[in-house]
């Protein structure tokens, strides 16, 4: 009887049932697209970081930047009066330099990785060394030797808002015609080779050639970005100066998920790269892999704890620097979306409310007749709860409906996001080719956009270019079964919610009153 | 058996109070037919809310057979309507969304008998007023007085001893509101039950064993 009454009361009012419905469905569609969407928009997001983290890379630390209190001092080129060629008159000078990073390079000793792999719930970790080789090379007339480039921005030759790897030649700035400089920077990534399942290593496929293996440790061998290779005019079984030594490119690689280019334009063993800059035992960046996700948190805490000079990142904190249509998508979730969801959410359990109310209200003479024949407020009750849990109940399935429907045309349609992270965040202040000038980040100064702590001041323009690895990437929306399960939930607690309104408003009529009343 | 001594029952009105009923006192034995009459607004639906158990008087006392129904808990008085108490109203107050017979059935919701025993229950009781041919008609798809015998085969299918009638005809026309009465005359005699029938036609209430008339809250014999 129960089952009938229910029954005949859904069809017999259709318009209350497809009011309270339609509201429900509506909130429950719009939770389910929003939903689908911020999980879309966070798969884009880690399929972003992953190319220049590595995949299954839960967090990286950095040496946490501190302004440098003594400058390492201006860095120059020496050329002196023998080196080069001479040639009719000037003096051909080349020389290539694999440098820390720009201020002077801030890295952590290798001790720290050593404290990482210690911690409990890392699985594993991998430390890199992120440097730039910068080749100076050019003719100067034998009359003028110039150190190039001097200390201050006005101090050397104007070589300024240089573009990177842009080759730049310009007449001396000394009055003498003859003068040629190029300049040509790249990035360069020291990996450990034994440890390919964490940190950039994992997240670049060899495209031609071979890659590097753990047997290379200690060699003079690179892989170059297939990007890089390509603009760079250089291919596999040719080969690259870096830091003075000449490297044979045994391979190109790319990254693995996406078509855009990989983390650094050049990539060589981790101790090789230490010598080769000075930097013995130091690293710019740790890759740690979590046992679970379950313990980020909890390694993250106690990284922080031991490691005070460092910079912990998890995923989450890093997906604030994924930038472009991508990050303007987040935003738009967790912000419009988010507060819109609820926003309909809350109107479509007022409406139910309200609604069921109103319905109870029109009734009022029925639940009176109901009670004078003998029905219990329980009963009646049960009965005004049974029938707006079935209407949102029925607005829940149409809304998961209409989620459905939605996530598969937004899916069809192939909508695509670009996003970028930002390199300044990534290697903190120092960036593979180039580091964005002003606050990088992690909310220092940047080294390289501040001209006063700037070694090389001549070089300041070229730090300008910030942001890279733009990656184009198609957004997907999950289906998720928990995403439908919140669903049903939501539907389930609105209906609970109007039904036990209205059925408090029927039971607690008092019969007499009830019977009198003219609805 | 009805009782009430000194029974009164006063309503506030906004600002004022109005006394519905003023110290009755009523006697009204098992089988009994009996017709109240009296202006708008005297207190009749007031006392047969009263005789109904869906109300508590203000003061006095009124018992039912030997239950003090006007001290009962709500709770009481809920089974005392669905065990006891048949009503029949003016406006027969059927369930629009519901049928004929499924009208008939939710008078048994709160017995436990099966589907079947409930439908044969309520067909039997749609049998007795006349109505087997329209069990599955709409409240809105039968005339007045149809819709009235669905109202009375509902009071009667719990087989109470009491049926309470308030006005039962008033909205019907002349030739159906005679069927209405020969009908509730007839299961009166049928089943013994102790009819109360609260009417404005003098011609029905001639047909009553007795005849009350309340005015102004007070109730007397009529002669
Ligand atoms: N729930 C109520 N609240 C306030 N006054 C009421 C209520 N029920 C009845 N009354 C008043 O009590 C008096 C008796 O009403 P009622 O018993 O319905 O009279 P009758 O049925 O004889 O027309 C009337 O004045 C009516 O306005
Ligand atoms: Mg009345």
């Amino acid at each position: 009887m129960f089952l009938t009454y229910l029954r005949r009361e859904l069809f017999g009012r259709r318009k209350q049932t497809a009011i309270i419905a339609a509201g429900m469905a509506l909130a429950i569609g719009l939770v389910i697209i929003v939903n689908a969407f911020s999980q879309g928009v966070q798969s884009a997001q880690s399929k972003v970081l992953e190319s220049v983290y590595g995949v299954g890379t839960d967090m990286t630390v950095t040496l946490t930047p501190v302004a440098p209190t003594a400058p390492s001092g201006p860095q120059s080129f020496g050329f002196d009066r023998n080196s080069g060629t001479n040639v009719s008159g000037t003096q051909k000078v080349s020389q290539s330099r694999l440098t820390g990073g720009i201020g002077g390079g801030q890295f952590m000793p290798t001790s720290d990785l050593a404290t990482v792999e210690q911690t409990t719930g890392v699985k594993g970790a991998a430390g890199t060394l992120a440097l730039q080789n910068i080749t100076f090379s050019g003719q100067i007339p034998q009359a003028f030797q110039v150190p190039l480039p001097a200390s201050g921005a006005g101090g050397g030759p104007s070589v300024q808002k240089m573009q990177p790897r842009t080759k730049l030649n310009r007449g001396g700035t000394n009055g003498n015609g003859g003068s040629s400089f190029n300049v040509d920077r790249f990035s360069v990534l020291g990996v450990d080779l034994s440890k390919t399942a964490v940190g950039p290593l994992s997240a670049i496929t060899v495209s031609n050639g071979v890659g590097l293996t753990s047997t290379d440790t200690g060699t003079y061998k690179a892989v170059l970005d297939s990007n890089y290779a390509t603009s760079a005019k250089l291919s596999t079984g040719g080969s690259i100066n870096i830091g003075g030594q000449d490297f044979s490119i045994v391979g190109l690689v790319t990254p693995s998920t996406s078509d855009s280019s990989s983390a650094s334009d050049a990539y060589i063993s981790l101790d090789v790269a230490q010598k080769l800059s000075g930097n013995a035992d130091k690293l710019s960046t740790i890759y740690v892999q979590a046992n679970s996700n379950k313990d980020i948190a909890n390694v993250k805490a106690s990284l922080a704890s031991v490691l005070t000079a460092d910079t912990v990142k998890t995923q989450s904190d890093l997906a604030s620097s994924v930038s472009g249509s991508l990050a303007s998508a987040s935003s738009l979730v967790s912000g419009l979306g988010y507060w819109l969801s609820i926003a309909v959410l809350i109107a479509a359990f007022l409406i139910a409310i309200l609604f069921t109310i109103s319905g109870v209200s029109r009734r009022t003479r029925e639940f009176g007749t109901l009670k004078a024949i003998g029905w219990k407020n329980r009963r009646i009750m049960a009965q005004v709860l049974g029938e707006s849990f079935i209407q949102s109940m029925l607005g829940g399935l149409i809304g998961i409906g209409i989620g459905l429907v939605g996530i598969f045309a937004i899916n069809r349609d192939n909508l695509t996001l670009q996003g970028s992270a930002s390199a300044g965040s990534l290697f903190s202040g120092f960036g593979r080719r180039a580091v964005a000038g002003g606050a990088n980040a992690n909310g220092f100064p940047s080294p390289v956009g501040d001209p006063a702590t700037l070694p090389q001041g001549a070089f300041g323009g070229s730090g300008r270019r910030s942001v890279e690895t733009v990656q184009t990437i198609t957004m997907h929306l999950p289906v998720a079964l928990n995403v439908i399960l919140l669903a049903v939930a939501l539907s389930i607690v609105g209906g609970l919610l109007a039904g036990a309104f209205g059925g408090w408003r029927a039971s607690r009529l008092s019969p007499a009153a009830a019977l009198r009343s003219v609805n | 058996m009805y009782e009430l001594s000194n029974v009164s029952k006063t309503y506030k009105q906004r600002n004022r109070l109005v006394e519905a009923l003023q110290s009755v006192d009523l006697q009204i034995a098992d089988g009994q037919m009996v017709a109240i009459q009296g202006p708008t607004g005297g207190g009749k639906s007031t006392l047969l809310q009263l005789l109904g158990a869906l109300d508590r008087p203000s003061s006095g006392t009124i018992t039912l057979g030997d239950v003090d129904i006007s001290s009962l808990p709500d709770s009481k008085l809920v089974e005392i309507r669905s065990h006891k108490i048949g009503f029949v109203f003016q406006t027969f107050n059927l369930i629009p969304t519901l049928n004929a017979l499924e009208n008939v059935e939710i008078a048994l919701q709160g017995e436990k008998i099966s589907s079947s025993a409930r439908i044969e229950r309520a067909e039997a009781a749609l049998a007795s007023v006349g109505l087997s041919d329209r069990t599955r008609h709409l409240p809105s798809e039968l005339s007045g007085g149809q819709q009235q015998r669905v109202a009375i085969a509902r009071a009667l299918v719990k087989n109470p001893e009491i049926l309470l009638a308030d006005e039962p005809t008033g909205n019907l026309d002349e030739q159906t509101r005679d069927d209405i009465m020969d009908l509730l005359e007839g299961l009166w005699r049928e089943k013994g039950l102790t009819l109360v029938v609260v009417t404005h036609d003098s011609a029905i209430a001639k047909r009553a064993q007795r005849r009350l008339v309340i005015q102004a809250g007070k109730i007397r014999e009529a002669s």
